[in-house]
């Protein structure tokens, strides 16, 4: 059987907590995101080099559509992975 | 005037002076095509995220020129094809704030921001960083 412990954090306990999200780019007036610099990049994917969603990152919708076009020219000249494990 | 930037990678194994003279043939054929350079940056031998033609690094080069128009890049992709020293090419063209990205970063501006971006928290942007945003925008 479990016990009370067990059972405390079957649902997410950070539900409910508002974190306040917001577009790096925007707060910081980042106009240009550069290919050929991956490790600013990487902040962008997860493990498996995949890229993060907007719900995550927090993205607005323009900036989030040219750090994909940014990562994908990356992978492309081998910046970056296309897959892997362990990235970070 | 319209701004481009090409980058490609060379082969590891070719010594250093034909890594020059294949860097040479390129920027020669845009200046032949009536492109003004503008910088060309050596970013090093870098280690490649996957291995391509068996190679698992390669030396990158970056080059921004100006023309007034894009279509002769058509002949010069197609020889960057043929051609078995070059691993890896892509040409792109860049917006004001592209070109004015690769200007600060010539000028040594661009690390200072790095470190504010990858400094996730809100941390306080300094006073001459903000006017120069402003400025920017």
């Amino acid at each position: 059987m479990a016990s009370r412990d067990d059972i405390k954090f079957l649902s997410n306990p950070n539900i409910g907590q508002n974190k306040h999200k917001f577009c790096r780019f925007k707060k910081y007036g980042i106009k240009y995101i550069d290919y050929k610099d991956p490790e600013f990049l990487k902040q962008f994917l997860n493990e498996q080099g995949k890229i993060l969603p907007r719900r995550i990152t927090g993205n607005s919708l323009k900036y989030q559509r040219r750090v994909s076009t940014a990562i994908k020219r990356a992978r492309h000249l081998g910046l970056l992975p296309y897959v892997t494990d362990l990235l970070k | 005037m319209r701004q481009y930037e090409v980058t490609f990678v060379v082969d590891p194994r070719l010594s250093g002076d034909e890594v020059k003279t294949a860097v040479d043939t390129y920027v020669d054929l845009l200046k032949k095509e009536g492109s003004n350079i503008v910088h060309i940056d050596e970013m090093g031998l870098k280690e490649l995220a996957y291995s391509i033609n068996r190679r698992d690094s390669g030396y990158y080069f970056s080059v921004e020129f100006q023309n007034e128009t894009g279509a002769f890049m058509e002949k010069v992709e197609l020889s960057f094809r043929r051609d078995e020293r070059i691993l890896r090419f892509l040409t792109v063209k860049l917006d004001k704030y592209g070109v004015k990205y690769n200007e600060d970063k010539r000028n040594g501006l661009i690390g200072k921001r790095k470190e504010e971006e990858a400094g996730d928290e809100a941390k306080a942007e300094t006073p001459a960083e903000k006017t120069k945003d402003k400025a920017g925008a």
